[in-house]
């Protein structure tokens, strides 16, 4: 199951508070971050890394990018 | 696509060591004691160059300034990072520039130089980076409870060259009414005979500085606030890593051509009063943290088309205006007149952002 966090048009550093309140509270074992901008794309993926979560896969959608974490 | 190097690890302490030496030499060039960069009071001598504060000492458009928005633009077209976007709630992001420039001119430099002051030896800066960190970390309290400006939008591409094409502008006025020595006004621009505003690197040199740093900073997302944000609330050192590197990289230099005077007393355009050392980056900092960026990042952000970032920055150039045709900002002999009124309403103003503008769980 896939939960998804919509960071799109959200600043600094929202888009990692979300990622970071999923993996901490939620209870799927894949997220899915949509984000709009590369700054983002990289938190969201830095943080998620620093949670011990891996990044499964980074991919474009739309104007900005689908960024799919997966929960140890 | 490839991996962007410059946002990893050795990436960004790169960056910052760089800006940390290309800040020391722009002060051996000619730029104001321990003002090789400062982004509040460039912003400040561009109000004043236009005449929108008359403070005759402080007049003078930065080029780096205008090379940090065009440098973050042509970086973000050749990497396909130029996103036109505007909508988060601008008038606050207004305010909060506004705030965050009273701020600063109280302490007498924005982060960059809160830290260049003091890789130069000045120890009234530990005052302001204390007051700095402080006012962030009540920033990160109102963002663990919700604080949240919300979503922007896509907009015109032409919308997101606005503040590219203000900058364009400011040089083509320099090259219309260039300085004429012992004049204080050349065409429509003000130029400062005395004071930090006199005393600048050459047009060229401060104009290539500073396309370098926003190439490269909107390639690393240098954030000075952001250091710290980042680090107070999440435990992550990564932007903290460039923010260390530009000050050990700026002391280095400052030892190297000479530039390093320790001591509180007598340092160059700085006052000892720790306490509004401490409040006005306080005010700063939180500003800066409800803001989402440092002043340097905001203006790397509306370099790739961010017009949220461009109305900040508008914010602040004209409260430097404000801050010294009231009275707010200080000066080496201390405080304006208003200067403790301005950072008492600014507290107050942002802890009321701060505190009204939140959004709690879905």
């Amino acid at each position: 199951m896939a939960v998804t966090v919509d960071a799109r048009g959200l600043s600094c550093p929202q888009p990692v508070l979300m990622t970071l309140s999923e993996i901490k509270s939620g209870s799927d074992n894949e997220i899915v971050v949509l984000v709009d901008t590369d700054t983002s794309k990289e938190n969201v993926s830095r943080a998620a890394v620093s949670q011990g979560c891996t990044v499964r896969d980074v991919a474009p959608d739309g104007e900005g990018y689908r960024v799919t974490v997966t929960r140890k | 696509m490839g991996k962007n190097w410059f946002a990893t690890r050795w990436g960004i302490i790169g960056v910052g060591a760089l800006i940390g030496v290309l800040a020391a030499l722009l002060q051996k060039l000619g730029n104001p004691g321990n003002m090789g960069i400062c982004v509040a009071c460039f912003e400040r001598d561009i109000a004043g160059a236009l005449g929108l504060h008359r403070a005759a000492v402080v007049q003078y458009i930065r080029p780096e300034i205008i090379g940090f928005v065009l440098g973050s633009l042509i970086a973000a077209y050749l990497f396909k990072e130029y996103r036109p976007r505007l909508g988060s709630a601008l008038i606050v992001r207004f305010t909060l520039g506004i705030f965050a420039m009273i701020g600063a001119l109280v302490f007498l430099g924005c982060p960059w130089r809160a830290v260049l002051r003091l890789a130069g030896g000045d120890g009234n800066a530990i005052l302001g980076l204390a007051g700095l960190a402080f006012g962030i970390w009540i920033g990160t309290l109102f963002l663990k409870s919700g604080y949240n400006l919300g979503r922007t939008q896509k907009t015109y591409g032409s919308a997101g060259w606005l503040m590219p094409l203000t900058m364009i502008g400011f040089l083509a006025l320099m090259l219309v009414y260039p300085q004429v020595p012992g004049q204080p006004q050349s065409g429509v621009l003000f130029y400062s005979q005395k004071g930090p505003g006199s005393m600048h690197a050459p047009l060229p040199v401060s104009l290539g500085v500073g396309l370098l740093i926003g190439f490269l900073a909107q390639r690393s997302r240098f954030c000075t606030m952001g250091a710290l944000r980042d680090l107070i609330l999440f435990g992550q050192t990564h932007l903290f890593g460039g923010f260390v590197a530009l000050v050990v990289f700026a002391l280095i230099t400052n030892l190297i051509v000479g530039q390093f005077k320790p001591g509180f007393a007598g340092q160059p355009v700085a006052h000892t009063l720790h306490v509004w050392n401490f409040a006005g980056m306080m005010l700063a900092g939180l500003a800066f943290a409800l803001a989402g960026g440092c002043p340097g990042r905001q203006l790397f952000l509306a370099g790739e088309g961010d017009g949220d970032s461009a109305v900040f920055v508008f914010g602040m150039i004209v409260g430097a205006g404000i801050a010294h045709n009231f009275g707010m900002a200080s000066a080496p002999a201390g405080l304006g007149p208003h200067g403790m009124a301005a950072v008492v309403t600014g507290m107050a103003v942002c802890l009321f952002i701060g505190f009204t503008m939140r959004q709690t769980a879905k």
